[in-house]
């Protein structure tokens, strides 16, 4: 086994005193103290993330456009210049090989980011499937650190710290922009349910904006946060984590996110990878609903987590957890659970396998949380 | 934050006070607590129960996991920490004073524990 794989914040967050993970091959901070505490800032004030370890991948060429849109199931051509979007890579069988978010950075250039799990599956299949296209692939996983300010503050805490646009870039856009100094990718994006932003940067430039981003938020409550906490708030927020929500064994359609899929787009005759068997998956969803993902709110104080069976009132399986955590927001465990359609309706009451003792549990409606704007 | 010089530790990482009329405090290390990040929710044996020398009696809930509590020594529980269980975060804020865990009649000399300074030593200083 290879030893873990450091960013450029490595040292920082050591200094920090951060209780570090192993996560999809990278040396990570989980928490720096508290790991609630860490939530409650990015929902009250603002938090500051390393997320260097996700993957971005450069597409660019006169067909980088109609490559993405044979390669992933979104209309990524039909995307403006400096905006993002959320999509997918499907394989043959429609089953997801990872969720994206593609950023158009310019006419003929796309970046794709990746799941740090899944850059390298997403790598080989966009660089097999650009053949035939006048278009080129590049890994830039080590190009680009990213840091991300997230939280109701990161706002102003940006504003401090730049002259970019920041009121006139929308959320899911980008800008060119210089930071604290320095040359980076400013883009209205995140995973936590809130305003916020996310810098691309060279690796080299990471510790400074670090510092200087840390420096202007701390008359506003910034804290450095960890990926414990990014959990808990996507979680809160309702989004898809692959490995959990998504994978393979899934399509788009199984896992309720069917209107990713652009079956209208043009490009390519309206071929891409995957096409014909999620047309198949998505004619069986409206026939045969899968199951549903749902959200689950427990009155108890025991966590419904990962693989818990959902049962039903006699405890006869009727589905299964696929994340759960206690919500710091709610004050209460939640849990996300792909459960039979009969039992996904909002309002009824269904139980949790925790550990063996069966656990009463709300279905709610997604996200568990939103913020009022 | 140190280990007190006046408790005794098991490598499980709970620690126990010398028996009071027989009847010792137990609960779980700074260390422990630290590792298992925020905890929300605390089962404990009951009043009654007969607990084992590093047998599992009970569960600690922190927001990533689930980890088994054991018990350093034999004996009858005769109280439990209800502030605990209301209140889970005191086991993290004040593991070896208000978050304390259980109180157990000992049945005999508890064996195989650690000083604080071994404890300390045995979790890195």
């Amino acid at each position: 086994m290879s030893s873990p794989r450091l960013t450029a914040l490595d040292a920082l967050h050591r200094a920090l005193g951060a209780t570090m993970t192993d996560f999809a091959g990278w040396d990570m901070p989980l928490r720096y103290g508290s790991e609630r505490e860490e939530h409650l800032a990015v929902r009250t004030k603002a938090g500051l993330f390393d997320l260097s370890h996700m993957g971005e991948i450069t597409v660019s060429g006169p067909q980088a456009g109609e490559l993405l849109d044979h390669a992933l199931v979104g209309f990524i051509s039909a995307l403006g210049v400096l905006r993002a979007r959320y999509t997918m890579i499907c394989a043959e069988d429609g089953g997801i090989l990872d969720d994206l978010i593609v950023y158009r950075t310019a006419e003929d250039e796309y970046m794709v980011v990746a799941n740090a799990s899944n850059a390298q599956v997403v790598l080989d299949a966009l660089t097999a499937r650009a053949e035939g296209f006048d278009a080129v692939v590049r890994d830039d996983r080590d190009a680009y650190a990213l840091i991300a300010v997230q939280g109701p503050e990161a706002n102003g805490i940006l504003a401090s710290v730049t002259d970019a646009d920041l009121p006139g870039l929308k959320y899911y856009a980008l800008l060119p922009a210089t930071v604290a100094g320095k040359q980076v990718w400013l883009a209205r994006t995140g995973y936590t349910g809130e305003d916020g932003f996310e810098i691309f940067s060279a690796p080299a430039d990471a510790e400074h904006l670090w510092n200087a981003l840390t420096e202007a938020g701390q008359g506003v409550g910034l804290v450095p946060c960890g990926l414990s906490c990014r959990d808990t708030l996507r979680l809160e927020a309702g989004m898809p984590l692959y490995g959990h929500e998504l994978n393979t064994e899934l399509t788009p359609f199984d896992a309720g996110l069917g209107r990713v899929v652009r079956f209208d787009k043009t490009t390519n005759g309206g071929a891409f990878v995957g096409r014909k068997a999620l047309e198949q998956a998505a004619a069986e969803a409206e026939t045969n609903p899968p199951r549903v993902l749902v959200g689950l709110v427990s009155e108890g104080r025991r966590v419904p987590r990962a693989e818990y069976a959902v049962v039903d009132a006699e405890g006869a399986p009727i589905g299964r957890i696929t994340s759960g955590a206690p919500s710091p927001t709610l004050g209460r465990p939640i849990a996300i659970a792909y459960v039979d359609a009969a039992h996904a309706t909002p309002g009824g009451t269904v139980a949790v396998d925790v550990r063996g003792k069966h656990e009463p549990v709300q279905v709610v409606a997604l996200p568990f949380y939103k913020r009022a704007r | 934050m140190s280990n007190p010089q006046h408790l005794q530790f098991s490598k499980e990482h709970e620690w126990l006070t010398a028996a009071e009329g027989g009847v010792s405090t137990i609960g779980i290390t700074a260390h422990a607590a630290d590792a298992l990040g925020d905890i929300v929710y605390v089962q404990l044996p009951e009043v009654g129960d007969t607990v084992t020398a590093g047998e599992t009696c009970g569960e600690l809930e922190s927001t990533k996991s689930v980890s088994d509590l054991y018990s350093p020594a034999t004996g009858e529980v005769v109280e439990v920490n209800q502030a605990v269980i209301d209140e889970p975060a005191l086991v993290n804020s004040a593991p070896f004073e208000g978050g304390w865990l259980f109180k157990v009649r000992l049945d005999g000399e508890p064996a195989d524990l650690l000083s604080a300074d071994e404890y300390t030593a045995l979790t890195g200083g």
